[in-house]
């Protein structure tokens, strides 16, 4: 069954109609990449499958047993964040707020938690600096391990290498998809990354301005969008 | 120096405002890092004009003060709160809107009573001499509540704070946090409205927050750092004004400057280090 099923949502923003009649639906372990070009409403129906935007018609359910504090979320970083005084630490830990429920303090499981998300992305020398006098590709690395704290069945980036270097872009993917592989966490990634969304992705949901491809990624590849948007990036 | 301090304690009065003011900037300086953070510093603003109407309402009707005036200006919190989360209201016009508009009801109401320009001035400015005993034990009691409950939910106002919409998307309940985060800064300005001033009790929530984030650089340690910082400048405000006869308001409101600019200076020298 799948974890969230969406029935011809229709979306909007400022009066106008982002998105209009989709039909989609994310699997347990999933691989999910949302592409289109700008202004098709990609992020706006992020927020709407988490919840943070209300749809103008049609229906988005979570399906499974799949709870909102299993979700792990990596937004696109806020003006407010650029002058947050908090230490590295504190903004991860807060990514195991969710499980928490009413109990005040964290636990030192949670703790333990987060040691192992900066182990993986190796930011644990970061530990006690300030979160805004990061730079932006550090910053986007603790959000991410944030994220990795909340996430136990399903992770949710919305344009998650922003601000890396192609480096760090590679690393990124090939740790997003041996997370989504080994721990079988789904994800659901908003890039405008074409290529790597073809070459990790499983199903691929490609907005246009009226319409919307939305299937497999072979058949994404073998499909005559898919031909032309594959081919159009390619630079070599 | 010291019999100057032991003189200042022995009055009654002076021992009452000590005991209400700290409390008070302490609660104050606690909500006020996650207000200024989350750009709701107005809404302190507003909601001490909301408070000085409603003072205004329940002195001339011979109404006890503490106990109109804090319902009314909670609502009031959370009536700006759903304002400035609403986009499409201007959020900023709104609140001043609100806020002058209580201010000049108050005061029609006010001038309309008998006797009530000393009490105008007492409210607009503050009056260490305004505290009656059953008011310091309301006082203790609230502050002692807000207190208690910002130190339960501090791990989840930091949460909301730092990103609100990652705090709804993975499960928490934001709106729920915002509230208490409302309540809470109601009741604050509410109890220290009447030592401070309406036009000044805004200050014991931005100034502190303001000043540590100067120096301090993890959420923890500024909000420590502003709960000390807060409850020295009101210790320092009251002895200045004790020794001077300033108002009370505005001499915890200078030397609250007078650390603020220390600490921009000592923030400006570690920089060029």
């Amino acid at each position: 069954m799948a974890i969230i099923e969406c029935k011809n949502v229709t979306l909007g923003y400022d009066g106008l109609v982002a998105v209009s009649d989709l039909n989609f639906s994310v699997e347990e372990q999933d691989y999910f990449c949302i592409i289109g070009d700008n202004g098709t409403g990609k992020s706006t129906l992020l927020k709407a499958l988490l919840g943070l935007k209300r749809v103008s018609s049609g229906s988005i359910v979570l399906g499974d047993g799949l709870r909102r504090n299993q979700i792990g979320y990596l937004a696109q970083q806020t003006e407010v964040q650029k002058e947050f005084p908090a230490s590295v630490r504190e903004v991860i830990l807060s990514g195991c707020m969710n499980k928490r429920g009413l109990r005040p303090f964290y636990s030192a499981a949670d703790k333990k938690r987060v040691e192992a998300a900066m182990e993986t992305l190796s930011i644990s020398r970061l530990k006690g600096k300030c979160y805004k006098e990061l730079s932006g590709g550090q910053q986007q690395r603790v959000l991410l391990a944030r994220a990795l704290c909340a996430a136990e069945r399903l992770l949710v980036l919305d344009e998650p290498t922003t601000g890396l270097d192609p480096q760090m872009t590679t690393e990124f993917f090939s740790f997003i998809r041996q997370m989504n592989a080994e721990q079988g966490i789904a994800v659901i990634m908003v890039t405008h990354d074409t290529h790597c969304a073809v070459k990790y992705s499983k199903h691929i949901l490609h907005l246009l301005e009226n319409d919307a491809f939305f299937g497999t990624t072979e058949e994404y590849i073998d499909s005559e969008l898919g031909k032309k948007y594959i081919g159009g990036h390619r630079h070599d | 120096m010291i019999n100057t301090i032991l003189q200042m304690f022995s009055y009654t009065f002076i021992l009452r405002a000590v005991v209400v003011g700290g409390l008070v900037a302490l609660c104050a300086s606690l909500l006020g890092v996650s207000l200024v953070l989350k750009r709701y510093a107005m809404i302190g603003d507003g909601l001490s004009h909301v408070g000085f109407g409603a003072l205004a309402v329940a002195t001339a009707m011979n109404w006890a003060p503490l106990e109109v005036t804090i319902p009314v200006v909670v609502a009031a919190a959370f009536l700006l709160l759903r304002l400035s989360d609403n986009s499409k209201i201007k959020g900023d016009s709104a609140i001043a809107m609100i806020a002058t508009g209580s201010l000049a009801l108050g005061i029609m109401i006010a001038s309309k009573s008998t006797g009530m320009n000393t009490d105008i001035y007492n409210y607009l400015f503050g009056s260490i001499l305004a505290m009656s005993r059953s008011d310091v034990l309301l006082s203790l009691v609230l502050s002692a509540a807000v207190l208690i409950l910002f130190v339960l939910f501090y791990n989840k106002i930091f949460a909301v704070t730092f990103d609100e919409s990652f705090a709804k998307a993975t499960g928490t309940k934001a709106e729920i946090y915002n509230m208490l985060l409302a309540l809470l800064t109601a009741v604050t300005i509410v109890l220290g409205m009447r030592m401070m001033g309406a036009l000044l009790i805004s200050s014991l929530i931005i100034f502190p927050a303001l000043t540590s984030m100067r120096l301090c650089k993890s959420f923890r340690s500024v909000t420590i750092c502003s709960a000390v910082i807060s409850v020295f400048c009101v210790l320092m405000g009251i002895a200045l004004s004790f020794v001077y006869s300033t108002p009370t308001g505005a001499s915890i409101v200078t030397v609250n400057i007078g650390v603020f600019i220390l600490f921009s200076i000592m923030a400006l020298v570690k920089k060029l280090r």
